[in-house]
């Protein structure tokens, strides 16, 4: 059994000690979040205090554990987007803000080692560097040594961020000599693995005898892994105008787009008429329910490998996996429709008169329609979690193919931007299928 | 002869576990063109069962129901049905619902929206034409169910609880408006309530049923529902037998509910 296994064993604990520190570490941006809440919280009750609350809920003694004595603080809503962006903004040195976290050092600064050569002769040299920014242009630090000890002096210079192999000895009279070893760091006796703080940065004293010169982090993020905002504004800005791999922004959306409104009207037309058969007749529910049952747990995400054998990676590979994904919702919210119709008013309708046709269409039809609507919102949301992961693996145009393109070149700012997109578009989805729904079934939750 | 005829009529529903319930056992009853009948009796003793066997919706196991010689054998447009609620077709107005059975059988809209009219104004709701169901009160509701039912001219109305639902004021209005409806429609009536004076107040003829096995038990013929036709149910209540009667039958029920309660605690 692999669970006695310790190679599985210590895999796996390796597995959760590092979800652990993440996830502290995640909880520690959180705990600030929070704490910007709680300050936003206590200034909004100074300053609201004395000023009376009105409507009718604010005579209500009980609001802890009443349900609809809770709405939605929208001043909290508000400044919980502006504390985002500020969190953001401070984190990545948004040029937006007046201040931010301390960045990573950038400009010169040196330090001093001492060297005893194989003649048990002591010198000091001196290693200046120069750690320039990624958006500046950079003069390389030269020196020139003509001191008259055997330690001559060094120059590098880095990017900032990275570090720097110094290899110190390599222009020293003698480095290369058995017996030259190098003792101190400004003053400081050194062994192999040690680290000096220096200002600036810290050097490690290797076990080959050279420097790792480590400018200081700073506390901000790399536009590598977050932009500042921007930074993101101004890519898409840009991919608004040109596009990105000559496809422009704008090509992208409809692709994905158009690929679940067709996915999804797929579904719709072959699931609900099945819903309907499944809900009317016995034999049908008995001959499709295994299937529909089977099928309506598998992930869509999980028919990916299986779509692309049998359809390749061309359009219908992808429609016919948003189809599958919204085929089983619809089959099940049309047959749920149709067995949540009150039977008074079946038999309501074949007392006035209506043959089974007429009892289908102004009856069961209709009265299916609020199920149908709520299925379709899940559908169209399940489709378009599943175009975006689609794309992902094989597409030529779509955001999600532009977002996992832009990935490969590590175009951060390109990846948000789709992320951003993406979450629009999706709330979009959702608000539009809330407004048709309001429109065609207004009796929905009334009846 | 012309009028509703339950001809022996039994019903015995097969249990799951293979027993057998008897919800109604050799059910005779005549009942003549325009009578108003209200059908009472404990829970269980198979009233609905009854009323859903001359709907046509259920087939009983044994015997038949004619409906002017002829047998019922599904549910039909000259059996009128009023439910006690939920029936009504949210997705259609006030005006639409009415107009269904008309529009059923083909009836341009001209045609039907003089019936709609006309009934809107018979039970009171002439201005809610083009409302939507769920802006309706319960009350109004249940009138637009009674107008639903006669904008398709049916020889009977069965109905089953109509005013259940409905708060005691609103109850004894529209206990008022079928009467009114009777008397002016002539049409029969078959009314199944669990409220003894409301079977008292609108049921010419009060048949009582028992149950285990659901059968009838006894029957009433009552001037009140005559009397009551344009008066005020209230001072009909006054009226000396009304108290009398209803004490019997209530009386009555309740040895029936001891009866089965004694069974029940007897089987535990």
């Amino acid at each position: 059994m692999f669970i006695t296994n310790p190679d599985f064993l210590a895999e796996f604990g390796f597995a959760l000690t590092t979800s652990f520190w993440m996830i502290l570490g995640i909880a520690g941006i959180f705990a600030i979040y929070l704490l910007f809440s709680a300050f936003f919280a206590f200034l909004n009750g100074l300053l609201t205090k004395g000023k009376e609350a009105k409507g009718f809920g604010s005579l209500k003694t009980v609001t802890f554990g009443d349900e609809s004595a809770v709405v939605a603080n929208r001043i909290a809503s508000v400044l919980g987007v502006l504390t985002i962006f500020f969190l953001w903004g401070i984190a990545t040195e948004s040029r937006l803000l007046p201040f931010s976290l301390p960045g990573p050092f950038t400009g010169d600064s040196q330090f001093e080692y001492m060297a005893r050569n194989a003649a048990g002769e002591t010198d000091t040299g001196t290693v200046y560097f120069r750690v320039y920014s990624r958006d500046q242009e950079v003069e390389r630090l030269e020196v020139e040594d003509n001191s008259p000890g055997f330690a001559k002096d060094d120059a590098v210079t880095i990017l900032e961020r990275r570090s720097a192999i110094v290899r110190a000895q390599n222009n020293d009279d003698g480095g290369k000599e058995d017996g030259y070893t190098i003792t101190e760091i400004n003053g400081q006796p050194v062994e192999a693995d040690d680290v000096v703080n220096i200002e600036g940065a810290e050097v490690l004293f290797t076990k080959r005898g050279s420097f790792s010169v480590r400018p200081n982090q700073g506390m901000t993020m790399e536009a590598l892994f977050l932009p500042p905002p921007e930074k993101v504004w101004a890519t898409f800005l840009d991919l608004n105008a040109n596009g990105y791999q000559g496809v422009s922004l704008w090509e992208n959306v409809f692709w994905s787009l158009a690929r679940v409104v067709i996915g999804f009207g797929l579904g719709c037309l072959f699931g609900i008429p099945l819903g309907y058969a499944m809900g009317l007749t016995g034999w049908l529910r008995g001959w499709f329910d295994p299937i529909v049952e089977f099928m309506r747990p598998v992930p869509p995400l999980a028919l990916i490998p299986l779509v692309i054998i049998w359809f390749g990676i061309g359009e219908q590979g992808k429609i016919s996996l948003l189809f599958l994904a919204a085929l089983w919702i619809m089959t099940i919210a049309a047959r749920s429709g149709v067995s949540g119709v009150n039977i008074s008013k079946v038999h309501a309708a074949y007392s006035l008169g209506a043959s089974k046709t007429q009892v289908l269409t102004r009856v069961i039809i209709p009265n299916s329609l609020p199920d149908i609507f709520t299925g379709a919102r899940v559908a169209m949301g399940v489709c378009w979690g599943t175009v975006v992961a689609a794309e992902l693996v094989a597409a030529e145009k779509g955001v999600g193919k532009m977002i996992i393109a832009a990935s490969k070149f590590q175009l951060t700012d390109i990846v948000i931007v789709g992320i951003v997109i993406i979450g629009i578009i999706g709330f979009g989805i959702e608000v539009l299928m809330r407004m048709i729904e309001k429109r065609l079934i207004p009796w929905k939750g009334r009846g | 002869m012309s009028g509703l005829l339950i001809d022996n009529v039994s019903m015995t529903f097969e249990l799951p576990d293979g027993g057998n319930v008897e919800a109604l056992k050799n059910i005779n009853l005549d009942i003549k063109e325009g009578e108003i009948v209200s059908v009472l009796g404990p829970s269980g003793c198979g009233k609905t069962t009854l009323l859903n066997i001359i709907a046509g919706f259920l087939a009983p196991t044994a015997g038949q129901v004619l409906l002017n010689n002829n047998p019922v054998k599904g549910p039909g447009p000259e059996r009128g049905m009023v439910f006690q609620k939920g029936a009504l077709f949210e997705w259609m107005s006030v005006r639409k619902n009415v107009a269904f059975g008309p529009s059923m059988k083909g009836m341009p809209t001209r045609e039907s929206d003089e019936i709609v009219n006309h009934l809107l104004e018979v039970v009171g709701l002439k201005d809610f034409k083009e409302k939507a169901i769920y802006e309706l009160s319960g009350g109004m509701q249940q009138r637009v169910a009674l107008a639903r039912c006669l904008a398709n001219e049916p020889d009977v109305i069965l109905m089953d609880e109509p005013l259940g639902a409905l708060d005691a004021l609103t109850r004894e209005k529209m206990q008022g408006l079928v009467l009114k409806l009777w008397k002016e429609t002539g049409k029969t009536i078959i009314l199944i309530t669990h409220s003894v004076e409301e079977a008292l107040l609108l049921g010419e003829r009060l048949i009582v049923m028992a149950p285990r096995p659901g059968r009838l038990h006894k029957e009433y013929n009552l001037p009140f529902a005559e009397l009551g036709v344009g008066a005020d149910l209230r001072e009909v209540k006054k009226h000396k037998d009304f108290g009398k009667t209803r004490d019997e039958i209530l009386s009555m029920i309740w040895d029936m509910e001891e009866e089965i309660m004694g069974r029940t605690e007897n089987a535990a």
